[in-house]
């Protein structure tokens, strides 16, 4: 093979990894980066934080309600029960964060499921699926959300899944795109010209090509989370007391919003915060991979 | 051949990129004249910077801090006048452009705009330069569409571009480009989206155009046939610079850049006498990044006639032969021994 | 519709592809209260292939030469006619059961960077064929396969953990071969597979499938619009029009005296890199007709220079016109000019 040979020598590799690209654009937003580093920040805090603390979270301390922060090492306060409030704050992000995460990998994976069948098998089966997910979409979902916890006795399980449950449509039509534009692709017919079965070529071939949209959609579905448990918990069909989550928190802060409002003002915070640092965690994820700035 | 008067002289042209990777030189140190009447053909491979070069003639090319533009290009107006383009004022070079110089894009659907009526498409182009009423300037649509070879042009001019073919609509684009009489026409790659059969209709058009007009062509391409055609002199670009230049019959009967002769051998003839289950005479190798460049000459790691002293310092271009130009160390030496 | 005979090589041999009055029609337009159109993307086709044969495919664009290609290979459903491949129907075998068959017939894309999974590296991608057809083999052999089909395509195993972004169109286009070949197909469907490499890679890649059909012996239906590449490459050649096979020949016969009129200016029309040559050119007037409502009679009717109001009245027969010429043209009156040297006139 004359021609080969010479091939050989004359390489054109080019050095530049498109994972490499992708972190580079992602460092360059400035309010992802911000996000990320607030979810480490939280989640560690929430992880480690307790331990740390010198007073339990359900220690009823009535001698110092309603301390106002900092008064005596409770650096955020006491509630209206003489807990310390920034304990609690931190237990109640280990529920809400995990509700959060939890329901963001069982709605991904569900929509991501769904969404790679329909866009993959095509014809009715699309039309059944996307049907689907089209009236689960036009349901309003904490409407939705409220009956059902009505109903169910409310755990972090149930409350996970119930919230899991009205998250999956945005993935599955994400998903369903991407996977239908792929679906004409040539190198989705290669696979097919050699006799692969549907599974592989979903798993396979299209999968990893979509994995972009998918990591964007889980990303902004955790924020999504965090806010529906605590609209859920703050209307106090949520995680129930004396657990704490940032929802129900808020709820109990109501009354004494005059008289104690940082009971209000820092469990608002952190969910304000974490939904923001999520979203933005999320857009600089869809800047940063933007498959059609790799191609070429 | 045509000896009219110089209409375009690029001196020194290099263009810039600014990329994530670092500067990428796209066209380097191109120089060149253009002679009224006469086609100049541009040809070399994908990325060699044939469309960047038409681009920075036309200051098509992305605004100041993302690409840098060097050298000039002096355009000699109807007026007489000298003016380097590189230096005009955006207003300035908006009255030459699709006025004095025009130009023809590769895919004459994504150049013509799909909602508009290509009657009024035209008309625009005529009134945007020209001081006349929409109703004159459509009667000249009609008019240059049917020079263009459309049949029943008057009712066309309120057709829509999807209602063409692509033979059809690169004709459109051509009367767009002749709306204002160019002096220059700058021709991207006009045919090469098209069947041979259109094609073939598309350059008698331009053609008989041309001898009508006696407008300068800049014909982009990489079709050696279609250079063999149209053209009264060749240029031949490797990464972005120019590596062989002269008239088209010497340069591609007798071409003296190793890569202009492995491109003439590597395309397989047609006569029913030279078929055969030969392999044909590839140039090994693939076009070298243009980000990473070999020192020396560009075409080193795929010549077959390298020696270490290629590899050095890029070689300059050379005056061969009257009109000639070569940018090979070697090409003596080759010329000696293959003659 | 007539029924005609598949054109095939002399050789009375059994084919190892044998097209029968393939049509692949899409319905078109059409919506709540309109009925829909059929464009006959390919109509009537027929013809054979003989083991390790090369038939060329030719003709305008949107003649229907991808939509035949993909049809034969059964990425389509085709709307009628047969497909015999080794003797069995494949337009009546499902997916499931032409996934058995597969290994025996692949395909080559036009393009090289939609071809190749870009998350896959090279090795998964010239393995993928193995992991699915021969499961029971183990990596090491698997490796084994790959780096020898890898040389033949002429890229070592040095590139197998690399992913396809990493390399040139040319070297993409070798990958996509490889994937082909690793199974050791006996029949290859190539579709202007250098058509989107650069002029100086075309000649490599076209040399590598000489080299292919010369070592493996593989049959191909060879798509292209190079007239000159496909003179190289193939054994006969069959030229389409609007969804047709209009003339079909052995490369040599085709090459010396065309018998269509549309062959006769195809010919005509390819630019020869000689500028000494200045040939006079048949120019066709008109159009390309729209495949949705093709003439009647004769389809090239509206550009054909030599038409006569005999050829509106039915679609010509595709008819032989000498050992293995055949010819869908009314007219035998016609001498027509052969390509390259036609007209030769010396400048200077
Ligand atoms: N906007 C841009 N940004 C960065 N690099 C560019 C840009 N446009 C062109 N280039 C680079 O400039 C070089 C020359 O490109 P150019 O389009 O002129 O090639 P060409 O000869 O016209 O090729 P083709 O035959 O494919 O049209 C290429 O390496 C290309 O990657
Ligand atoms: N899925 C489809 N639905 C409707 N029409 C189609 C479809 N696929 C192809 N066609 C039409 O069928 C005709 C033949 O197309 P095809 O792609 O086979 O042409 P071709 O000969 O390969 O052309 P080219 O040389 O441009 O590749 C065209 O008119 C095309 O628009
Ligand atoms: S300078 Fe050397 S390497 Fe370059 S083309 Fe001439 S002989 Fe070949
Ligand atoms: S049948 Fe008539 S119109 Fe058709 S190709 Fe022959 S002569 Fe031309
Ligand atoms: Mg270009
Ligand atoms: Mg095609």
């Amino acid at each position: 093979m004359s021609s080969a040979a010479a091939i050989e020598s004359v390489e054109t590799a080019r050095t530049v990894k498109p994972g490499s690209r992708a972190w580079r654009r992602f460092c360059r937003h400035r309010l992802a980066l911000f996000g990320i580093a607030a979810i480490v920040l939280m989640v560690l805090a929430s992880v480690v934080g307790p331990w740390l603390i010198p007073f339990d979270q359900l220690k009823i301390d009535i001698r110092h309600r309603f301390a106002p922060p900092p008064w005596e090492g409770h650096l955020f306060g006491t509630d209206m029960l003489g807990r310390d409030l920034l304990v609690r704050l931190l237990m109640a992000g280990r529920i809400s964060l995990s509700i959060g995460f939890l329901a963001m990998i069982v709605s991904t994976a569900f929509g991501t499921f769904i969404g790679v069948t329909a866009g993959y098998y095509g014809g009715a089966i699309r039309v059944a699926l996307m049907r689907f997910v089209d009236a689960m979409l036009c349901f309003p979902s904490i409407f939705l959300l409220l009956i059902l916890a009505a109903f169910i006795q409310p755990s972090v399980a149930t409350i996970t899944l119930i919230i899991a449950a009205t998250s999956w449509m945005e993935v599955a039509r994400v998903v369903e795109g991407q996977v239908r534009s792929l679906r004409e692709r040539d190198f989705i017919l290669a696979a097919e010209m050699i006799g692969a079965p549907g599974r592989y070529v979903m798993l396979r071939e299209l999968l990893p090509n979509a994995i972009g949209p998918i990591v964007v959609a889980a990303t902004l579905t955790v924020a999504r989370a965090v806010l529906m448990e605590a609209y859920v918990s703050f209307l106090g069909y949520g995680i129930q007391a004396p657990m704490a989550s940032w929802g129900n928190m808020l709820n109990n802060a109501q009354q004494y919003l005059g008289s104690a409002p940082w009971l209000a003002i820092f469990p608002g915070l952190m969910i304000t915060l974490s939904v923001a640092s999520f979203n933005f965690v999320g857009d600089g994820l869809r800047d940063a991979l933007d498959a059609r700035l790799d191609l070429r | 051949m045509s000896t009219g008067d110089i209409v375009l002289e690029v001196e020194n042209l290099s263009v810039t990129f600014a990329t994530e990777s670092g500067p990428l030189q796209a066209v380097r140190d191109v120089s060149f004249t253009l002679r009224a009447g006469e086609t100049l053909a541009l040809v070399g491979e994908s990325g060699s910077g044939k469309s960047v070069t038409s681009l920075a003639i036309m200051r098509l090319t992305p605004p100041a801090p993302l690409v840098t533009l060097a050298g000039s290009v002096l355009f000699t107006g109807a007026d007489g006048e000298r003016r380097d383009l590189l230096a005009l004022d955006l207003d300035g070079m908006r009255a030459v452009r699709g006025n004095e110089i025009s130009m023809i894009f590769q895919e004459p659907m994504t150049s013509l705009n799909p909602v508009h009526r290509i009657g009024d498409q035209i008309a625009e182009a005529i009134t945007f330069h020209e001081r006349v009423s929409n109703r004159v300037a459509l009667a000249r649509a009609a008019e240059l569409l049917d020079k263009v070879g459309i049949p029943d042009a008057r009712r066309r001019l309120s057709a829509y571009p999807h209602h063409l073919s692509g033979g059809m609509r690169q004709r459109v684009m051509i009367a767009m480009a002749l709306a204002c009489n160019p002096r220059v026409l700058i021709a991207d790659e006009p045919t090469t989206a098209l069947d041979v059969t259109v094609q073939a209709q598309i350059l008698e058009l331009m053609k008989e155009l041309q001898q009508a007009t006696g407008m300068a062509v800049i014909f982009v391409t990489h079709n050696l046939g279609v250079v063999a055609e149209v053209a009264d002199r060749v240029m031949v670009m490797y990464a972005g610079a120019i590596v062989e230049k002269g008239g088209v019959v010497p340069v591609m009967t007798r071409p003296l850049m190793p890569y202009t002769q492995g491109l003439l051998h590597s395309v397989p003839r047609l006569d029913p006498e030279s078929l055969g289950r030969d392999t044909l005479e590839a140039i090994p190798g693939s076009v070298p990044d243009p980000l990473s460049l070999p020192p020396g000459c560009s075409f080193a790691p795929r010549c077959r006639h390298v020696r270490p002293a290629c590899e050095a310092a890029v070689p300059a271009l050379e005056a061969a032969d009257d009109g000639h130009d070569v940018r090979c160390r070697r090409w003596r030496k080759l010329a000696e021994a293959g003659a | 519709m007539s029924v005609e005979m598949a054109p095939a090589a002399t050789a009375p041999e059994i084919p190892l592809v044998e097209v029968r009055e393939l049509r692949q029609w899409f319905p078109v337009g059409g919506g709540l209260l309109r009925k829909h159109d059929m464009l006959r993307a390919v109509d009537d086709v027929s013809f054979t292939i003989a083991k390790g044969e090369v038939l060329g495919l030719v003709g305008e664009s949107g003649s229907g030469k991808s939509t035949l290609g993909r049809a034969i290979l059964r990425m389509t459903q085709p709307t009628g006619g047969q497909i015999l491949f080794d003797g069995r129907d494949l337009t009546k075998l499902g997916r499931r059961a032409l996934r058995p068959l597969r290994p025996r017939m692949q395909f080559i894309f036009q393009d090289p960077f939609a071809s190749l999974n870009p998350r896959m590296t090279v090795r998964q991608i010239v393995g993928a064929p193995l992991v699915i057809q021969r499961p029971e083999l183990n990596a090491a052999a698997r490796d084994a396969r790959i780096a020898e089909v890898l040389g033949t395509v002429g890229l070592s195993m040095q590139y197998a953990g690399r992913y396809p972004h990493e390399f040139s169109g040319g070297q993409r286009q070798r990958i996509g071969i490889a994937r082909a070949l690793i199974l050791e197909p006996g029949f290859l469907v190539a579709d202007e597979p250098v058509s989107a490499l650069d002029v100086s890679i075309q000649a490599q890649i076209v040399n590598l499938l000489i080299e292919v059909r010369r070592k493996l012996g593989v049959a191909m239906l060879f798509i292209s619009h190079d007239l000159a590449v496909v003179g190289h490459l193939c054994d006969r050649v069959a030229v389409m029009y609007l969804g047709r096979i209009v003339e079909i020949a052995p490369t040599r016969a085709l090459f010396r005296q065309p018998r269509h009129p549309y062959t006769e200016a195809l010919f005509s029309a390819v630019p020869v890199p000689d500028p000494t040559i200045r040939r006079d050119r048949i120019i066709l007037r008109g159009d390309v007709p729209s495949p949705l409502k093709p003439p009647s009679g004769c389809a090239f009717r509206g550009r054909c220079r030599y038409a006569l109001p005999e050829c509106a009245a039915a679609i010509p027969l595709l008819r032989q016109v000498e050992g293995g010429h055949w010819k869908r043209c009314i007219r035998d009156d016609l001498v027509l000019g052969r390509p390259g040297k036609r007209g030769a006139v010396e400048e200077m």
